[in-house]
């Protein structure tokens, strides 16, 4: 079966692609875009480590068809530093030493803009019930949730 | 130096941000499913859907005929290994076993036993390849729970298992591979010296490590032989020897590049793909990316041992706790080689016991064969005394912390395991628990609190770095160990420490097979400990050289040049009146004063300090949904010293909260036929950011005289309590022993109902 | 002169049930050899599956160890890890 044509923006830029009917956006990004920021760890909408946002909502992008991106604007973690200026996430989430092997990293990052630019000044309580579809096995998430927290007040401070 | 004779440091123990960080942050690190190589073939994997069954017969014909079908594989492509013992993560394993896990031969013994190999041109080709292959399974009976496995008449997994550690041999096959007995002073003598006995049986399920990577490869074999091979694993040179082993191939025609690992905690120091993937590229060609998906790492890699405790203590009726007798059943997987001994060794670490019986069973079942999880085997056996030690302070009616103070191991006690304990911080884990504010918080209904104190070995071990001076005056520090969870900054801080340089200036870097000397696995919490020695010790042999060519330069003898804050100096007057050489100076000259500055270390660290954490938890019950909610938590732990304290409290909060998830929720549950029914996230729950309070840690710090900087290993004890600190919560809050793993809401509301009934 | 201490069945079936033992030895390597001269399989045992605390400190695989004069040695498992 001839492969479906996409024009779709990612990360700001306009990007045109084939694929498969079947083929999920994390596999576009991953094996057909090289974009492999993006992460799998389940395949199955469980883990969040394939996050991504759609014209600003986020979404798991396992749990996507590629052909759904058509029109659409992507935002993926390559995307979400200014050049070499990290977004204040990335660089607080360095800071607090928010991340040990760093798998799960691009789709809490994703998740947490998704958050922030929803809910600027979100509580403890908010912030984990959003984060709760993103797992990391590694933090315990106390330094992520730390991290998310500080970046909110920062950056309603800056502005 | 500081007044108490420590050393003053300038790097050590400050926290700077990872050498690696933006790397993380910025989707740029490349983990093992991250890597290709051009003109890579899919590789994927044929698994067993029986829990135990005989492999008549392979057909793969159909299969090798299917478009973009490149090869095909089975364990006919693999040399047949006799048994000899290999040092793996858990313990001795064996290369047999190790290839019969790998793929299966005869029999497949697990649900999810690989059986055969497929490398094509797509993702579709290889799916279409594994559906044609033809497998003729005679299905025989399984077993599955570990006590069901010892009786007599339990279908038998391997008909050449014949317990070992039995007086006299047994004369038939049967699950039990191995019976151990851990025996000091004279156990039954003290039991009637005791005015309380506690007898209890706990048990404990099965865990995953649950790392969120799978494990992935790209392996490439050349017509000459040699062997290119990319993965994340926790420890390159560990693949290097397991593949050469399995294949026999030898070591030098194989390098392997660590790629950044995405987690393992265990679970990655053993290959499951790396071997699969150098077969099907040497049969295709062709290079083969291998990756698996969550439902094979359920089904298909190790998780840890579940198993039965039963424990007797016995103490005074002022609290001295004065014997401790235990029985272990624990099950391995398919394979022998449950971590059975160190639970038994770790079993009542904690406390100063000096008669102590523990006899150990390593058992195996139609199960995943188990690989090494965070402290292998001590969260198990620790689940079960630290019950026991609180309902023994219940029945003392004794505050759980002062009986554990009262009886807890100190330098110069015997360990419960045997040799005399040295400098250990397990009293002060105690104490900074009582001195913590949540000890005192006021508790509401259903509330409750419980605490636990664990015990890890720690190890040494092999381990090599070069460290090379730049000649800008910047520093590279290669060692051979995948970076799990931050040790490149502690590599680069302990460097900067010695060279006295900005940390910034030293890049830590992981290197492949080739271009390192040798290092033991990323396991036992040894990397900070004995590859930072090597560091530590590279270091120190460059600042010798540098110091000597500061002296070549002065023209006069080397003992007369210091080296301070990352200078030259002449020690003292007498040396002479010369201006400081800088690091950058000497290293600009360096060609000229006798080439480049270069230093290696490479030894075998011993002399790994112990480590002892003590938990405390605040739960709320729900006794209608037996849900069960961690209110606080604290965990204080003795880190000898913390070189980078965020990465410290970051292991600590991480072990604490994967305890947690074993106390509460995870479990592998199994259908009648013994296939595994929860190979996912959805159902396999491990906790999540909305389960959890923040983790309260305190890091005490009672040095490692045999490190330089003072440091123990840190990233196991964290696993050890909290499953007890969990339990005895739950009793405190609603006056129920839960003695059986995990804790989940089903079995807190079948507790709270049988309660109510007995109260009727 | 050292005190040699087995607390594990795997080195007290060598002995027939022994649990303690004195030994020359003034290294691991010298203690291996000696329990092999004397029990028979057990210095191998003791080379390829057993880690040596000498006076508390303990040594996972290290041949050249010195065991000092009057030292307490236990012969324990080798440990792995997560």
């Amino acid at each position: 079966m001839a492969k479906h044509h996409i024009s779709t923006t990612i990360n700001g830029e306009p990007v045109e692609f084939l694929c498969n009917t079947e083929q999920t956006m994390l596999d576009v990004l991953r094996d057909e875009l090289h974009l492999t920021g993006t992460k799998e760890g389940c395949a199955t909408g469980d883990c969040g480590a394939c996050s991504i946002t759609v014209d600003g909502r986020l979404v798991c992008s396992c749990l996507m068809l590629g052909v759904e991106a058509e029109g659409h604007a992507i935002q993926t973690i390559e995307g979400m530093a200014d050049g070499d200026q990290l977004h204040p996430l990335q660089q607080k989430f360095l800071e607090y030493a928010a991340l040990q092997c760093g798998i799960c990293t691009p789709g809490f990052l994703v998740a947490s803009r998704a958050l922030l630019e929803r809910n600027p000044n979100p509580t403890e309580e908010e912030a984990r019930y959003w984060l709760a579809g993103n797992l990391c096995r590694c933090t315990g998430y106390d330094k992520i949730i730390r991290a998310v927290l500080d970046t909110a007040a920062d950056m309603r401070g800056a502005s | 130096m500081a007044p108490d004779g420590t050393p003053d440091l300038k790097v050590v123990g400050t926290r700077p941000i990872r050498p690696d960080g933006v790397d993380k942050v910025t989707g740029r690190a490349q983990f093992g499913a991250d890597f290709q190589l051009p003109g890579q073939l899919v590789g994927k994997v044929l698994r067993s859907p029986h829990a135990h069954a005989r492999i008549r017969s392979i057909d793969t014909s159909k299969a090798e005929a299917i478009p973009g079908v490149k090869a095909v594989m089975t364990a006919a492509d693999m040399p047949e290994i006799t048994s000899e013992e290999a040092f793996v993560g858990e313990g001795p394993a064996d290369f047999k076993d190790m290839s019969g896990n790998t793929m299966a031969r005869d029999k497949a013994l697990y649900d999810g036993h690989a059986v055969a190999a497929v490398a094509a041109t797509s993702a579709a080709a290889a799916d279409a390849a594994l559906a044609a292959i033809e497998v003729d399974y005679e299905v025989l009976p399984h077993v599955i729970d570990v006590e069901d496995a010892m009786v007599e008449g339990a279908p038998v997994l391997h008909d050449d298992m014949f317990t070992s550690g039995v007086d006299p041999k047994p004369a038939t096959p049967s699950n039990v591979a191995k019976r151990m007995v851990f025996e000091l002073g004279d156990v039954d003598a003290a039991f009637e010296k005791a005015d309380i006995v506690i007898e209890r049986k706990y048990k404990t399920a099965p865990v995953h490590q649950g790392y969120i990577e799978p494990h992935a490869c790209v392996a490439q074999y050349a017509a000459d032989g040699q062997v290119q091979i990319y993965c994340s694993s926790q420890g390159q040179f560990m693949v290097r020897a397991y593949v050469a082993k399995l294949l026999g191939i030898d070591i030098s025609e194989i390098r392997v590049t660590p790629l950044e690992i995405g987690g393992g905690f265990g679970g990655k120091t053993l290959v499951y793909l790396e071997p699969l993937a150098v077969v099907l590229s040497r049969k295709s060609g062709r290079p083969v990316k291998m990756a698996m998906t969550r439902e094979e790492v359920f089904r298909g890699s190790g998780p840890t041992s579940g198993g039965t405790v039963w424990v007797k203590i016995g103490a005074k009726r002022d609290g001295t706790i004065v014997a401790g007798d235990a029985v272990l059943k624990f099950q391995a997987g398919a394979y022998a080689g449950s971590p059975v001994g160190p639970g038994c060794m770790t079993a009542f670490a904690v406390y100063d016991l000096q008669d102590v019986r523990i006899t150990g069973y390593d058992v195996v079942t139609n199960r995943p064969k188990v690989a090494a999880y965070r402290a292998p085997g001590a969260p198990i056996s620790n689940f079960g005394v630290e019950s026991a030690v609180d309902e023994l302070a219940r029945e003392l009616d004794m505050d759980p912390v002062e009986l554990r103070l009262k009886n807890a191991a100190k330098k110069g006690t015997k360990a419960a395991y045997g040799p005399t304990f040295g400098d250990i911080g397990c009293v002060e884990t105690l104490e900074a628990v009582k001195n913590h504010p949540n000890y005192n918080v006021p508790l509401g209904p259903n509330q409750g609190r419980g605490v636990a104190a664990g015990f890890w070995f720690n190890i040494g071990g092999e381990s090599s770095a070069t460290v090379n001076i730049n000649e800008d005056g910047t520093a590279v520090v290669a060692t051979g160990n995948p970076d799990i969870g931050g040790s490149r900054a502690s590599m680069a801080m302990m460097a900067a420490e010695v060279l006295g340089i900005d940390v910034e200036r030293v890049r830590p870097i992981v290197a492949d097979t080739s271009s390192v000397g040798y290092c033991f696995l990323t396991g036992g919490s040894r990397v900070t400990f004995a590859t930072g020695m090597a560091v530590v010790e590279a270091s120190k042999s460059a600042v010798n050289e540098l110091k000597a060519r500061a002296a070549k330069t002065w023209d006069i003898p080397v003992d007369a040049v210091e080296w301070e804050d990352g200078r030259a100096v002449p020690a003292g007057s007498n040396a002479g009146d010369f201006e400081p050489l800088s690091l950058e100076d000497l290293a600009a000259k360096s060609g000229r004063t006798g080439g480049p500055i270069a230093a290696t270390s490479s030894l075998n660290a011993q002399g790994a300090g112990p480590g002892f954490g003590t938990h405390l938890v605040d739960v709320e019950v729900d006794r209608e949904t037996g849900h069960v909610k961690v209110l606080r938590y604290l965990a204080t732990q003795d880190a000898g010293r913390a070189i980078h304290p965020s990465y410290v409290e970051g292991q600590i909060q991480g072990g604490a909260v994967q305890g947690i998830g074993w106390a509460l929720n995870e479990e592998y549950i199994y259908d009648d036929k013994g296939r595994l029914e929860n190979p996912g996230f959805l159902d396999y729950r491990i906790p999540v950011a909305s389960d959890l309070p923040m983790i309260d840690t305190v890091v005490v710090e009672v040095p490692n005289p045999r490190h330089p900087y003072g440091a123990r290993g840190v990233g196991e004890v964290p696993i050890v309590p909290p499953m007890a600190a969990m339990a005895n919560a739950i009793q405190d809050a609603i006056g129920i022993r839960m003695t059986e793993l995990p804790m989940s809401p089903p079995k807190v509301r079948k507790a709270v109902d049988e309660q109510a009934a007995a109260e009727e | 002169m050292a005190r040699i201490v087995l607390t594990h069945s795997a080195c007290r079936q060598y002995t027939g049930g022994t649990a303690e033992l004195e030994s020359d030895a003034t290294s691991i390597r010298g203690l291996v050899r000696d329990l092999e001269a004397r029990f028979p399989g057990l210095g191998r045992q003791v080379e390829e599956s057993m880690a040596v605390a000498i006076d508390g400190v303990m040594h996972q695989d290290d041949l050249t160890a010195p065991i000092p004069e009057g030292a307490e040695v236990y012969l324990l498992p080798r440990i792995g890890g997560g």
